[in-house]
């Protein structure tokens, strides 16, 4: 099946390019981010640095 | 759970960690069968295909004034009830609604060159629009600005809940005022005006970047809590080397003075 999206194919099309671009930033840089302050933490837990409860700062159970 | 439990960053990142494979597992199933429907929705009678665009500007518009909403709420929870988490929630969804009210501001004008003939009009609806996606990045701006991210909070969520008073008037610009943009016609008294053809898949869309917005929120709130982590603990750590080198000075200083006392 071919959409026919008439005249003003270019503006719908540049519309869903646009939305799928910006939402595909956001998910790369929350998953940079992500990466950068969990790859920060095991750095700092290296050197001997850790919370006063003595649990990992990355611990979540 | 309760919503005191969740305040304890811990048991928050449990919880993320549990729930935010479910929710982009069903983001992704939503926006799939989203995007199907508006493939098959129909031409409309004057607009023809570009009336495809709504259903991803309409959704965006809708998140730009919900995701403000939400920043709103946790303000409060920040000035009024002091809750942990309160601020953490309004620091990581500044720039997700920042980037939904531009895509809203973006699609709108990419619909308007073909409908009304032209990018951009400073009528109500447009210019308040625009107004919250500068205040989105000012309140950006300001968390940057400020190091301590406690005093940060206070001052971004008095500058948020001056803001929503923007959020009404985004509503009813287009009862309020002459505008080109068109009134409400899903959300009104008497029910929508749109064919079931176009509501159901504009509904699904809705939802489906609603749960978007949900998941990336919880996953930038996780975020937000290990860099206050990493914070606390380079904190930690330049103590701890403040503390050492002036031990070694104080060391050193009674050992030079003993040396003087035996000569």
């Amino acid at each position: 099946m071919i959409m026919s999206l008439g005249p003003y194919a270019s503006f719908i099309v540049t519309s869903y390019a646009a939305a799928a671009l910006v939402v595909a930033i956001l998910i790369g840089w929350i998953a940079l981010d992500y990466r950068n302050q969990t790859q920060r933490l095991r750095e700092l837990e290296e050197r001997g640095i850790t919370r006063r409860s003595g649990r990992s700062a990355m611990d979540a159970s | 759970m309760t919503l005191i439990d969740l305040a304890n960053p811990t048991r928050f990142l449990a919880l993320t960690a549990r729930v935010l494979p479910w929710l982009a597992a069903a983001t992704v199933l939503l926006l799939a069968i989203g995007l199907y429907q508006t493939a098959l929705a129909p031409d409309d009678y004057q607009q023809g295909a570009t009336v495809k665009i709504m259903f991803i500007h309409v959704p965006n518009a809708w998140l730009s004034m919900f995701v403000w909403g939400v920043m709103s709420i946790a303000s409060l929870g920040t000035l009024v009830w002091r809750h942990p988490l309160a601020d953490v929630a309004a620091k990581a969804a500044a720039p997700i609604g920042a980037a939904f009210t531009f895509l809203a501001l973006l699609t709108g004008s990419l619909w308007g060159r073909p409908m009304w003939g032209t990018y951009w009009e400073w009528d109500a609806r447009l210019t308040s629009v625009l107004i919250l996606f500068l205040m989105y990045l000012g309140l950006m701006a300001l968390w940057r600005a400020v190091d301590d991210p406690s005093r940060a909070a206070r001052a971004a969520a008095v500058l948020t809940l001056v803001g929503a008073l923007n959020l009404p008037i985004i509503k009813f610009s287009v009862d309020w005022w002459n505008t080109l943009h068109q009134p409400a016609s899903v959300m009104r008294m008497g029910g929508s005006a749109l064919d079931k053809s176009f509501l159901i898949p504009l509904l699904v869309m809705a939802i489906a970047f609603t749960l978007l917005f949900v998941t990336l929120h919880l996953a930038a709130m996780r975020n937000e809590i290990l860099r206050r982590r990493v914070r606390s603990l380079q904190m930690m750590q330049a103590s701890r080397v403040a503390f050492s080198s002036e031990m070694g000075a104080t060391s050193r200083g009674q050992n030079a003075s003993k040396e003087v006392g035996a000569a």
